[in-house]
């Protein structure tokens, strides 16, 4: 793949540099077999050192993890070697499934089926509660 | 279809209903014998219970309902492995309302989600139990009769003291509290109910270890229990469960008018000389119990259109 341009699929920009390789086991893009590219390190203007991911497909990612992970990412939509669409993403306000509870005593700790949901409490501080027990989600995409 | 996990779930105005209802009830107990006939209430305990099992089959018998359920989760299909979503559909099939304690923590969200009748979280491990904090709400206003410019000291174990949490939240939206806050430092009110609850509300606190010193401050104590089943470590348990006996010698300085509170079983931690003073509640709670928790029942299927 030529990493400077895709025809059609996803650019994942501004991510802080150090995030990305987190962003990628997430996202769970290791088990495509279109191509992607990781930049880790790219120079930035606006943040000193970025990540970048390319995904060489036309594909739905997980909205809310890139949010959790990177909030201030940009996603570049390409269609026929075109930027048809960016999209910049807050923290999410609800995790499904993102992150788990750690919580011994919380009710997804028995029961497998349970989505883990968390939500967010505190933007500013990035605090995540379980909405079943109310534990404080740990910070793992740190 | 409306449920109650959290006591927050209820606004301040539906607090005052329910007490008024409850107060009702305990005047005119004729008037409301007959009004869940024909109802079933399922009490589905998969955690060991007197006071509160018993409380809610007691409220639906003098509503004129029925009562059907479990007392263990090893007489339920929950020992066979089935969900929490599953056993709440098929008893949303018999019953017109659920009333569940669970040892897992929001067991009865996942239950309320699933269930098509309402559901009464009657206890979720060290987490919430709204129906006490009624209760206890119920006691404070028939003793004190306002919310309002209280001095509160609870007592004992307040980091996993669930009735702790659930009551301090729910004094929070009353003017003029202030609370004292009486443990061990290991079992210390957790921080998030300092930032989340207290803080917010800008309720005043002090944290202490000393009951004897705050005493004379006190409209209120709230004794609790250090609990067993809440440690992982025996050992913990048995360092930390005798830290604060409340005797009349204790009681020294304390207000002719304070009212000695207690979410119940005791262990040791106030001792039976105390029961004959008329400052002890503890047992008005529990039957307060029974009457509040009458007046949710019937909040609840009036609101599901059940009676």
């Amino acid at each position: 793949m030529n990493i400077d341009s895709i025809k059609n699929g996803i650019v994942i920009d501004h991510i802080p540099a150090g995030r990305g390789m987190k962003l990628y086991e997430l996202l769970g893009l290791g088990k495509l077999d279109c191509p992607v590219a990781i930049i880790k390190n790219a120079a930035s203007s606006q943040m000193g050192r970025k990540d970048i991911i390319k995904i060489d497909a036309d594909i739905e990612v997980n909205l809310d993890i890139i949010g959790y992970v990177a909030p201030n990412v940009t996603i570049n939509i390409i269609r026929d070697g075109v930027l048809c669409e960016k999209k910049s993403i807050g923290l999410p306000q609800i995790l499904t499934n993102v992150i788990k509870c750690r919580n011994p005593r919380c009710i997804t700790s028995t029961e497998q089926e349970l989505a883990h949901v968390f939500r967010l409490e505190n933007a500013e501080k990035r605090i995540y509660r379980c909405v079943y027990c109310e534990t404080k989600a740990s910070s793992e995409a740190e | 279809m409306r449920s109650i996990i959290n006591i927050l779930d209820l606004s301040v105005e539906e607090i005052d209903e329910l007490i008024s209802v409850a107060n009702d009830i305990i005047v005119h107990p004729g008037n409301y014998s007959e009004r869940c006939r024909g109802k079933k209430l399922a009490t589905l305990f998969f955690e060991p219970s007197t006071r509160t099992r018993l409380s809610f089959e007691a409220a639906m018998y003098e509503l004129g309902g029925n009562v059907i359920g479990f007392s263990e989760a090893q007489s339920s299909s929950a020992a066979k492995g089935e969900s929490v979503a599953d056993t709440v559909r098929t008893i949303s099939c018999y019953a017109d309302i659920i009333a569940m304690r669970h040892p897992k923590e929001g067991a009865p969200l996942v239950a309320s989600l699933n269930a098509t009748v309402p559901v009464i979280n009657a206890g979720d491990g060290g987490h919430f139990h709204p129906t006490q904090t009624l209760a206890d709400l119920l006691t404070i206003q028939r003793e004190k009769g306002s919310f309002e410019n209280l001095t509160v000291g609870f007592c004992g174990d307040l980091k996993f003291g669930r009735t702790v949490h659930s009551l301090i939240g729910a004094l929070s939206r009353y003017k003029g509290l202030k609370v004292i806050l009486i443990s061990p430092v290991e079992l210390k009110l957790p921080s998030y109910v300092k930032s989340e609850i207290l803080a917010p509300a800008g309720i005043e606190y002090v944290q202490t270890t000393n009951l004897e010193e705050v005493m004379p401050e006190l409209d209120i104590l709230y004794m609790t229990r250090v609990q067993r089943e809440r440690f992982f470590n025996e050992e913990d348990y048995l360092r930390l469960k005798d830290s604060y006996i409340l005797t009349p010698a204790k009681l020294k300085n304390a207000k002719e008018d304070l009212a000695i509170m207690h979410p119940l079983p005791r262990v040791n931690e106030i001792s039976v000389e105390i029961d004959k003073d008329p400052r002890a509640c503890y047992f008005k709670q529990v039957l307060n119990g029974k009457y509040i928790r009458m007046a949710l029942i019937l909040k609840l299927l009036q609101e599901a259109g059940t009676i």
